[in-house]
């Protein structure tokens, strides 16, 4: 790998709100007090887009803690990233029916190892002290205002990677050190009993998934709990508004918990609106390959994702040979 | 402010909704395993999710199971109840390329593990090649994470929005 792939570019910091600016390619993105401004180049002029910088930086967070995660990430229903597994698109107005046919979209795609530089980089100057972009709304502070400090322990969290399940001897820990959040306070936090015959100690194992659920300090970021072979359970606590609108390059499930989460559904190309599933307490619903999709929750919920990391899929879908629905009945 | 986090029973939930604009609601295939499971036999291993050969089944936790074996590893997470969780380790395990639960006979040869107590929110790891079996000490609700096998039963139709 050529040294300078992983090259950020840069401004010096603003004289006047102290933030940096950041070029990638031929895009370029700046913040202020309250925005995050994107330019790019379309039929011969300069195009431009504005997200508040909260939810920039909640969606740009997601991008990088799930390395750039399966299919589209759309920050918005402008911007966002497309992932190809070492290379990575990022995208103004391509997966946006109107301003697509208009022209005005651009696209450019990158190698990953340059565009994670260049959203950690950005990340690392855009997020000020006491604002964590993992957290909800009520969590943390304010993401407004000039540059004061910066929060990396928050935006440096190590990606937990589980192989069978948590807590076996090698595999990921589990979270018996990590408070309960306030909003799970009554989540029962006993354990499973396990009783091993003489000759079988630490050959059963089990724990409480609700209790592992109810010490998730972040929200909105799926980890991996059991491995069935390509299948993946990926549970994770929600609360406010998915950062991201997701655009899968395969079908993935969602089986609720507790609580109550509602599912923004529109077209994966277009962002045409298509659907609302609102989903209780043991509800289970499949996202379908050919949709994006955005979840609310007014109080912190379980959710249980499920994924199939079986290589190749995304091409199977693309080109017809796997319908988009997962079951015909 | 009193926290209180709804969870759902197998004599107590709430289906949710599909407010559809273009498409159909059966693309979502959306079922609620509260519902199938008080719906179903005792044990019976009804897929609600399948994800190509991959499945999320939901059985209803009733009295003592038959014994399981499976060939790869599998996940039980109780969702309602109170179920204990027998382990054999099989002097002859099924082939790991047998894909899915299989059924043994009443007393599958081997020497017993122990056992596991789950309750609602519980998630137990069923390893590859070993026997497992459930009592359930009250009716409740189990979801496996497994392999699409000889013995899940797909009932579309009878348990999502069409």
């Amino acid at each position: 790998m050529a040294a300078n792939v992983a090259q950020v570019v840069a401004s010096e910091p603003s004289n006047r709100n102290g933030y940096r600016s950041f070029r990638l390619g031929r895009f370029e993105l700046s913040r202020d007090e309250y925005f995050v401004t994107v330019h790019w180049p379309a039929k011969g002029a300069k195009r431009s887009h504005q997200m508040p910088a909260d939810a920039f930086l909640r969606a740009c967070m997601r991008d990088v803690a799930w390395n750039f995660f399966y299919g589209w990430v759309n920050f918005d229903h402008v911007i966002g990233t497309r992932n190809h597994y070492g290379k990575v698109d990022f995208y103004a107005g391509t997966f946006n029916g109107t301003l697509k046919e208009a022209g005005v979209d651009y696209l450019e795609q990158f190698d990953a190892d340059h565009i994670m530089a260049t959203f950690k980089a950005m990340l690392r100057d855009w997020v000020n002290e006491g604002f964590g972009p993992f957290a909800a709304p009520v969590e943390t502070g304010t993401a407004y205002g000039p540059k004061q400090g910066d929060n990396i322990a928050a935006i440096e969290r190590i990606r937990i990677a589980t192989r069978r399940m948590p807590g076996l001897p090698g595999d990921s820990p589990l979270r018996d050190d990590m408070p309960v959040n306030r909003a799970f306070a009554d989540v029962p936090q006993d354990e499973p009993e396990i009783h091993a015959e003489p000759g079988f100690e630490g050959q059963l194992h089990a724990f409480s998934l609700f209790k592992y659920l109810s010490r998730s300090d972040v929200t909105w970021n799926p980890s991996v709990t059991a491995v069935c072979k390509a299948s993946l359970a990926c549970p994770t606590t929600e609360e406010f508004i998915l950062p991201v609108f997701h655009g899968n390059d395969r079908v993935e499930w969602f089986i609720q918990l507790s609580d109550e989460i509602v599912w923004d559904v529109g077209d994966k190309n277009t962002g045409a609106p298509r659907a609302r599933v609102t989903m209780k307490a043991g509800d289970v619903a499949a996202m379908p390959a050919d949709i994006r999709h955005q979840g609310y929750s007014t109080k912190r919920s379980m959710l249980y994702v499920w994924e199939n990391v079986t290589p190749g899929l995304p091409q199977r879908y693309e080109s017809g040979e796997l319908s988009p629905y997962p079951v015909d009945f | 402010m009193q926290v209180h986090t709804v969870f759902g029973s197998i004599t107590d939930y709430t289906k949710g909704t599909i407010e559809l604009v273009s498409g159909e609601a059966r693309h979502y295939v959306f079922s609620n395993v509260f519902e199938v499971a008080a719906k179903s036999r005792p044990y019976e291993r009804v897929v609600v999710a399948r994800n190509m050969e991959y499945v999320q089944e939901v059985m209803r936790a009733d009295g003592v199971s038959p014994w399981f074996a499976c060939g790869h590893d599998e996940f039980a997470l109780c969702m309602d109840g109170e179920i204990t969780v027998d382990f054999i380790r099989m002097k002859v395990p099924p082939s790991a390329d047998k894909n899915g639960a299989v059924l043994l006979g009443d007393a599958p040869e081997g020497a017993r593990m122990g056992h596991v107590k789950l309750k609602r929110g519980h998630q137990v790891l069923l390893g590859a090649g070993n026997a497992y079996r459930f009592t359930a000490t009250r009716l409740g609700v189990l979801m496996q994470q497994t392999v699409l096998g000889d013995l899940s039963v797909q009932k579309w139709r009878e348990i999502c929005f069409t």
